[in-house]
């Protein structure tokens, strides 16, 4: 018995002592990773803390946490009571679908035209002038939007009254039910090139004897698209599918920030935008927490789901 | 007899095709470049003359005037030293914190790396959001200072694994013969892997840099009253509000404003978005070729 307890101690401070024994061989791998890792948790983790606002009357009266009214689910009630909040989460979820739908087909479509031209030089040229738009800020390509959709001399109103399709200019900029296509628009215009890139590689990857049979066997080229290159992309597609499911609710605010006003207010508002709105603008810390909570919960909960039916289908996680 | 039928009617086909996607590519082109080029050419337009309108990608009638006045804006210029203070130190601290994390999460003998692995993926599917984000950085008092365009997003989780799989590739066996050549691991870091890095490197650098350029949101949120730290995003951002319809602009500079009434204010917004997107491309030809590269590693561990 006695013996037992003694190797086990010997094997016990054995083990520790080899965790310090390598602990101090790779003091330097230590000194440049753990800075850092403290670095994250100060403005990642840390802030989750603040979760617990979203449970309380925060005032911002200089108290801690600890020492504000607790109220438990009161926010998240008001939260779910507010009209405001039904219309906002229809604008979140409607720009995020349309922008990922038009966002997979236009760029994969892009991506297979591409792939599809001969001259090397036409399509290096084309490639490098899609990636551009990705480049420039939100605020640049507002800007450049809001003069190409302008009602005086903007280029999209000129051509559609050139053609004759309307009489005197439309406003596009103001007009509620055209926002949402707007910024989907806005977005295709802005990423496709960007998002192509990743196809491509793929494509890339698959082998040249797949379309050498397929020629033999007599397929086209629409054949060859549809036989080898799109099944052959097949898993690139579901993956990033999949992460873009988790983005669904909170997909950035940016250009709805910056592209919106105040008499598309009604569509262009978004959970990230309402938040800011009444927990900064209004003070109401607590409320604004409530939503953020509600928006990141979500995105959880839709990635896992995407990630669990995707393990279903094809046995492969992706997280 | 089939199979000449088949020779005669696959070129056919193929060039209907060829030519099908040319002109598809064409007007990708085009609607792609066309919105930069009228931007440009209504910037170097004069501001009366652009309003009689038909400007579509070289100015009517030449002047400079729309880029003197806007550089008359104090805002303006200070906008621009900032962007690029905040371009250069973010860029470079956010390249030495993502090599070093890196660096240790690619060494096998190194305890650590599971853990900080895991705890660097959390951080890029869960974040507390903009309210208890503010409210930190307004408890670390970082409000009102130049620290929060590169602080807070110091560490990235998703450069971190780029520049990892990178390492990756490298042989382990290079990094165990300078061991024992007496080299210690930051000395291997430095004079080993950073510079068999590069091309990760380079990438990722890009990144960091157009994302410091192109930021605007955290000025907004935090620095929106200190004058002496604006970025050019952010002028250009105001300039934008105040001329959008229905929205009362706060645009505080009345240089600014007085200016918009000699010139029309679209002229000056032109002329702001050019100068913001310039930076952007004149580096573009010469970074083009390693950001394909990057979205490619990237996609490997993202």
């Amino acid at each position: 018995m006695k013996a037992v307890t003694a190797t086990m101690n010997t094997k016990e401070r054995s083990r520790t002592g080899r965790f310090w024994t390598t602990f101090i061989r790779n003091k330097y791998l230590y000194l440049m990773s753990l800075p850092f890792v403290l670095w994250v948790f100060v403005f990642s983790y840390y802030p989750l803390w603040g979760w617990l606002m979203a449970f309380q009357k925060f005032k911002p009266n200089g108290q801690s946490v600890f020492h504000q009214k607790w109220v438990g689910f009161d926010q998240f009630k008001t939260l779910f009571h507010d009209e405001v909040f039904y219309q906002v989460l229809r604008n979140t979820l409607a720009m995020s679908i349309m922008g990922l739908i038009s966002g997979f087909v236009v760029a994969i479509m892009f991506a297979l035209l591409l792939n599809e031209i001969r001259q090397m030089f036409f399509k290096r040229f084309v490639q490098t002038i899609s990636y551009l738009p990705h480049f420039v800020s939100w605020a640049v390509a507002t800007s450049i939007i809001t003069r190409m959709l302008s009602s005086d001399n903007g280029v999209v109103n000129d051509i559609l009254m050139g053609l004759g399709f309307i009489h005197e200019p439309i406003q596009f900029m103001g007009k509620g039910n055209l926002f949402w296509g707007i910024v989907t628009v806005s977005d295709l215009w802005k990423e496709t090139g960007w998002s192509a890139i990743i196809y491509l590689a793929a494509i890339a990857g698959i082998g040249p004897e797949l379309y050498e049979a397929a020629k033999v066997d007599g397929a086209g080229r629409i054949k060859q698209i549809w036989h080898i290159t799109l099944p052959g992309i097949r898993s690139t597609i579901m993956i990033l599918l999949i992460l873009s499911i988790g983005h669904l609710i909170n997909n950035g605010f940016e250009k709805q920030f910056l592209l919106g006003n105040n008499l598309v207010r009604d569509y262009s508002q978004v959970l990230d935008l309402y938040s800011l709105q009444y927990g900064l603008q209004m003070s109401r810390y607590s409320f604004g927490t409530a939503v953020n909570i509600f928006s990141s919960v979500v995105s959880l909960l839709l990635l896992f789901t995407a990630n669990g039916l995707f393990k279903r289908i094809t046995k492969e996680s992706v997280i | 007899m089939t199979t000449i039928r088949l020779r005669r009617k696959t070129p056919v086909s193929d060039r209907v095709f060829d030519i099908a996607i040319a002109i598809v590519m064409i007007l990708v082109t085009v609607a792609t470049l066309y919105p930069f080029l009228n931007v440009l050419a209504l910037s170097f337009n004069d501001s009366t003359d652009s309003v009689r309108g038909g400007i579509t990608i070289f100015p009517r009638e030449f002047t400079l005037k729309n880029y003197q006045i806007i550089f008359s804006f104090s805002g303006l210029v200070t906008g621009f030293k900032i962007s690029v203070l905040r371009t250069v130190v973010g860029t470079i601290l956010g390249l030495i914190s993502a090599s070093m994390l890196a660096f240790t999460l690619a060494r096998p003998d190194f305890q650590g790396r599971r853990f900080v692995s895991v705890y660097l993926a959390i951080t890029m599917y869960v974040s507390a959001g903009i309210i208890p984000t503010y409210l930190l950085i307004k408890d670390l008092h970082m409000m009102g200072t130049f620290a929060v365009y590169v602080l807070p997003g110091l560490v990235s989780a998703f450069n971190v694994f780029v520049i990892r799989s990178f390492i990756d590739g490298i042989p382990f066996a290079l990094q165990e013969s300078a061991k024992i050549d007496g080299a210690n691991d930051f000395k291997i870091f430095w004079r080993i892997i950073l510079p068999m890095t590069t091309p990760a490197l380079a990438t990722i650098a890009l990144f960091l840099a157009v994302g410091q350029w192109n930021s605007w949101f955290d000025t907004y949120l935090y620095n929106a009253t200190s004058d002496h730290l604006t970025t050019l995003q952010y002028e250009l951002m105001k300039v934008l509000q105040s001329t959008t319809t229905g929205n009362n602009g706060d645009y505080r500079s009345t240089n600014m404003t007085q200016a918009m009434a000699t010139i029309s204010p679209e002229s000056v917004k032109m002329a702001i978005t050019i100068v913001v997107t310039v930076p952007i491309l004149l580096v573009y030809p010469f970074l083009q070729r390693y950001f394909v590269k990057g979205m490619t590693l990237g996609a490997v561990k993202g």
